[in-house]
C-alpha cells in the first residue's frame, strides 16, 4: 500500500505544473490542458481520500468534475476555435481587447 | 332634474373647440362659439335662477362625481346653486357674454385670436367652477383657475417685456393669498371634519367660540386669500399693473368678476365670519383705507386704464367695508352694480382706446366726444353711477354702504367719514378722466384725430346694454327709507347670510348723511369741471403748491418702492450673494466636483490591474487563493 502522503504529493505536484503552465504559457491550447491537467489533480486527491477513508462520497465529486471538464473542454475548443478564425494566432497575449 | 353642470360646461366646451380647432377654422368660426357658449350659459343661468327662486330652501344642488373618499370624509363634485351663487352667476355668465361679443370687435386682426377666446372660455369656466362648488376643494379649483387664466391674459401679449412681468407679479401676488386659503381649510378640516360650506356655516356657531383665537385666525387666513384676489392692501399693487392685458380682460376679469371672488368668499362664510369680530374689524379697516389710497392714487394717473384699475381697487375696499360692518347684503349689492359700470367703463376706455390706435395717456386725448358719440354718452352714465349721482346705480349701493358703515355695530363715524371722502375723490378722479378724454381741445396728432370713428356695433352693442343696467341696476336694491320699491335683494337673501344685531341711527340720520354725500358728488364734478374743462391753469398752478402730495400720489404712495425694498432686495441680495455665490459655487459645486475627482482619481490609479491579459488574472486569482487558504488554515 502506498502511503496516502505519497499520492497526495503526486497531486501537489500536478497541481503546481498545471498552475504554472497556465500562468507561464503562451498557447491557449497548452493553458488548455493545464487547466485540464489540474482538475485531474484535484480528481487524484479525491479518490485518495476516498480510498482512505472508505467514503464513496469523494468518488462522487469526481463524476462530477469529469463531466464539468467534458462539458468545458467542448466549449472551450469552441471558443479557441472561433478565436482563431478572427484572429489567426493562438498566442494569448494578443487576446488582450477586454481592458479598460 | 335642474341640470346645473351646462352651465361650466358651456364654456368649458368653447374652450376645447377654440383651443383646439380655433387655429385651423379661422376668425369667423372663433367669433361664433367664443360668445355663443357664454349666451348658452347665461341662458341657463337664467333658468337656473328662478328655479331656485321657486324651490323650498331656495338651493338647488346636483352631485356629479365622488372625488375623494376616506372614511367619514368625502369630498364630491357637487354643484350648489343658491342666491348668492345664482346671483354670481347672472353677473359672471351675463357680462361675460356681453364682454365675449366685444372682444370681437376689439380684438379683430390681433395675432392669437383664437387663443384669447380659447382664455377667455376657461376663465368663465372657471369662474362659474368657484361660485358653483359647494365645498372649499372645488372653490380653491375654480380659485385656481381663474389665477391661471388672469395670468394668461395678462400676458397675452407675452412678447412685451412688461406684459410678462405685469402676468408674473399678478400670479406671485395671488400664491401669497393661496397661501392663506389653503391653511384656513386645512384648519376648518380640523376642527369641522368637513369643507363643505354648508357644513361649516351650520355647525360654526357650535363649534366656534365666539371672538375665539381659533375662529379669528381661520378667517384673518382666509381674508388673507381674499386680499390677494380682491387687491386690498397689502396685496393690491398687482391689478394696476394687469392693465397690461387687452382691455376686455381687464373689464371682465380685473374688475367685473375675478376680483370679487375675495368678497364671494366672505360672503359665502358670513357665518364664520360673524364670529370672529376682531377679523370684521380688520375686514372692515383694510377695506376702508384700501379704498382711500387707492382712489388718492387715481387722481394723479394719466394712464386711462390706471384710472379705471385704481377705481376698481378703491370700490373693492368699498365692498369690503361693507362686510366689514356685517352688511353682507349691501357688499353683494355694489359688486354688482360694480360689475355693470366699471365693466362699462372699461369696455368705454377700450373703445376710445381703439379708436385712436392704442394710445392710452389721457394727455394726449381731448375733444372726443363728437366723434365718439355712443362712447362718450355710456360712459358718461357710466360715471355718473359709480360716482353717486342719484338714482343710478352706484347712488344706491354706495349710499347703503355709507350707512352701514356709520349705522352698523361694527361700524363707526369714522369709517363713513372715510368712505365719504373716498366718494367725492371718486367722483373727481372719473369726471377728470372724462373732461379729459372728451372734453376740451384735442391734444392728439391731428392727422390720427381727423380719421377717429366710432366703434363698430359689437363694441357699441354691449356699451348701450351695460349703460342701461349701471343706470337702472339700482333698483334691484332701493333701500328702505325711498319706499320706493320693496329691496328685492333683501328680499332674496332673507336669512342667508349671518345676522348681526340691529344698528343705531335714525331715518332722519341716514337723510341728512346722504344728501351729504350727493352735496359732495356734485361738488367733486364741478371741482373737476372747473379743473380739467377747459385750460389746465387751475391745475397747474395746484400741482406747483402741493408738489409733494402730487409726488406721492403720482408715485402711488411708493408702496411697489417699498415691497421692492423690503424684499425684493433684499431677497435679491441673500440669492446673490449668499445662495449663489457662498452657497452655490463654494459648497454645492464643491462637493459634486470633489466626488467625482474622487472617483475618477482612485479609478485612475487602480486601472492598470485590469490590462485584458487572462494570465495576469490568473496570477492575481491563484495568489488570492492561496491568501484565503493561509486565513483559514
Amino acid at each position: 500500500m502506498i502511503p496516502v502522503e505519497h499520492i497526495l504529493l503526486l497531486s501537489a505536484l500536478l497541481f503546481t505544473v498545471g498552475v504554472l503552465g497556465v500562468v507561464l504559457r503562451r498557447n491557449v491550447i497548452v493553458i488548455f490542458m493545464s487547466i485540464e491537467l489540474m482538475l485531474n489533480a484535484v480528481n487524484l486527491s479525491f479518490v485518495t481520500f476516498s480510498r482512505s477513508l472508505d467514503s464513496m462520497s469523494g468518488v462522487v465529486f469526481i463524476f462530477f468534475i469529469i463531466v464539468v471538464a467534458a462539458a468545458e473542454a467542448v466549449v472551450g475548443l469552441a471558443i479557441i476555435l472561433s478565436i482563431y478564425r478572427t484572429r489567426n494566432s493562438l498566442d494569448i497575449e494578443e487576446f488582450n481587447l477586454l481592458k479598460w | 332634474m335642474s341640470q346645473i353642470w351646462l352651465v361650466p360646461a358651456f364654456p368649458l366646451l368653447g374652450f376645447i373647440l377654440n383651443g383646439t380647432l380655433g387655429k385651423r377654422f379661422g376668425t369667423n368660426f372663433v367669433s361664433i362659439v367664443g360668445p355663443i357658449v357664454i349666451g348658452l350659459a347665461f341662458a341657463q343661468s337664467l333658468v337656473l335662477f328662478f328655479q331656485m327662486l321657486n324651490v323650498e330652501g331656495n338651493v338647488l344642488s346636483e352631485h356629479l362625481y365622488t372625488w375623494i373618499k376616506s372614511g367619514n370624509f368625502e369630498v364630491g363634485i357637487n354643484l350648489q346653486v343658491d342666491q348668492l351663487s345664482g346671483l354670481y352667476l347672472l353677473v359672471i355668465s351675463g357680462i361675460g357674454f356681453l364682454i365675449h361679443v366685444y372682444s370681437i370687435g376689439y380684438m379683430k386682426g390681433e395675432e392669437g385670436y383664437y387663443r384669447f377666446f380659447a382664455y377667455l372660455n376657461l376663465f368663465v369656466f372657471f369662474m362659474l367652477i368657484l361660485v358653483l362648488g359647494d365645498s372649499f376643494l372645488l372653490m380653491f379649483v375654480g380659485w385656481e383657475g381663474v389665477g391661471l387664466c388672469s395670468y394668461l391674459l395678462i400676458g397675452y401679449y407675452f412678447e412685451k417685456n412688461s406684459a410678462a412681468n405685469a402676468a408674473k407679479k399678478a400670479f406671485l401676488f395671488n400664491r401669497v393669498g393661496d397661501f392663506g386659503v389653503l391653511s384656513a381649510v386645512l384648519m376648518i378640516f380640523l376642527i369641522f371634519g368637513s369643507i363643505e360650506f354648508n357644513t361649516v356655516n351650520n355647525e360654526a356657531a357650535s363649534k366656534l367660540e365666539h371672538g375665539g383665537i381659533i375662529v379669528t385666525i381661520i378667517t384673518l387666513l382666509l381674508f388673507l386669500g381674499a386680499t390677494g384676489k380682491s387687491a386690498q392692501i397689502p396685496l393690491f399693487v398687482w391689478l394696476p399693473d394687469a392693465m397690461e392685458g387687452p382691455t376686455p380682460v381687464s373689464a371682465l376679469i380685473h374688475a367685473a368678476t375675478m376680483v370679487t371672488a375675495g368678497l364671494y368668499m366672505v360672503a359665502r362664510l358670513s357665518h364664520l365670519f360673524v364670529l370672529a369680530p376682531l377679523t370684521m374689524n380688520i375686514i372692515t379697516i383694510i377695506g376702508a383705507l384700501t379704498a382711500l389710497l387707492a382712489a388718492s392714487i387715481a387722481i394723479t394717473q394719466t394712464d386711462i386704464k390706471r384710472v379705471l384699475a385704481y377705481s376698481t381697487v378703491s370700490q373693492l375696499g368699498y365692498m369690503f367695508l361693507a362686510m366689514g360692518v356685517g352688511a353682507f347684503t349691501t357688499g353683494v349689492f355694489h359688486v354688482m352694480t360694480h360689475a355693470f359700470f366699471k365693466a362699462l367703463l372699461f369696455l368705454g376706455s377700450g373703445s376710445v382706446i381703439l379708436a385712436i390706435h392704442h394710445e392710452q395717456d389721457m394727455r394726449k386725448m381731448g375733444a372726443l366726444k363728437n366723434k365718439l358719440p355712443i362712447t362718450y354718452l355710456t360712459m358718461l352714465l357710466g360715471t355718473m353711477a359709480i360716482s353717486g349721482i342719484p338714482f343710478f346705480s352706484g347712488f344706491f349701493s354706495k349710499d347703503e354702504i355709507l350707512w352701514y358703515a356709520y349705522s352698523s355695530p361694527f361700524g363707526s363715524a369714522w369709517f363713513w367719514g372715510i368712505g365719504f371722502l373716498t366718494a367725492g375723490l371718486t367722483a373727481f378722479y372719473m369726471f377728470r378722466m372724462i373732461y379729459l378724454t372728451f372734453h376740451g381741445e384735442s391734444r392728439l396728432d391731428k392727422h390720427v384725430f381727423k380719421n377717429v370713428s366710432e366703434s363698430t356695433v359689437s363694441i357699441t352693442f354691449p356699451l348701450v346694454v351695460l349703460a342701461i343696467l349701471s343706470v337702472f341696476g339700482g333698483f334691484f336694491g332701493v333701500p328702505h327709507i325711498f319706499h320706493l320699491l320693496p329691496n328685492s335683494l333683501e328680499i332674496l337673501f332673507k336669512g342667508f347670510f349671518a345676522e348681526i344685531p340691529k344698528g343705531h341711527g335714525t331715518v332722519t340720520t341716514e337723510w341728512i348723511l346722504m344728501i351729504f354725500s350727493v352735496l359732495l358728488a356734485f361738488l367733486a364734478w364741478y371741482i373737476a369741471y372747473r379743473l380739467y374743462q377747459s385750460g389746465f391753469e387751475i391745475a397747474y398752478s395746484l400741482r406747483k403748491k402741493w408738489e409733494w402730495a402730487y409726488k406721492i400720489s403720482l408715485n402711488k404712495w411708493y408702496v411697489d418702492e417699498l415691497y421692492n425694498f423690503l424684499l425684493i432686495k433684499p431677497v435679491h441680495l441673500l440669492t446673490n450673494h449668499f445662495l449663489w455665490r457662498f452657497f452655490d459655487l463654494n459648497v454645492l459645486d464643491r462637493i459634486v466636483n470633489s466626488s467625482g475627482t474622487a472617483v475618477r482619481t482612485s479609478g485612475n490609479t487602480i486601472r492598470p490591474l485590469q490590462n485584458g491579459l487572462t494570465q495576469n488574472y490568473a496570477i492575481i486569482f491563484t495568489f488570492g487563493t492561496f491568501l484565503i487558504l493561509l486565513y483559514l488554515i
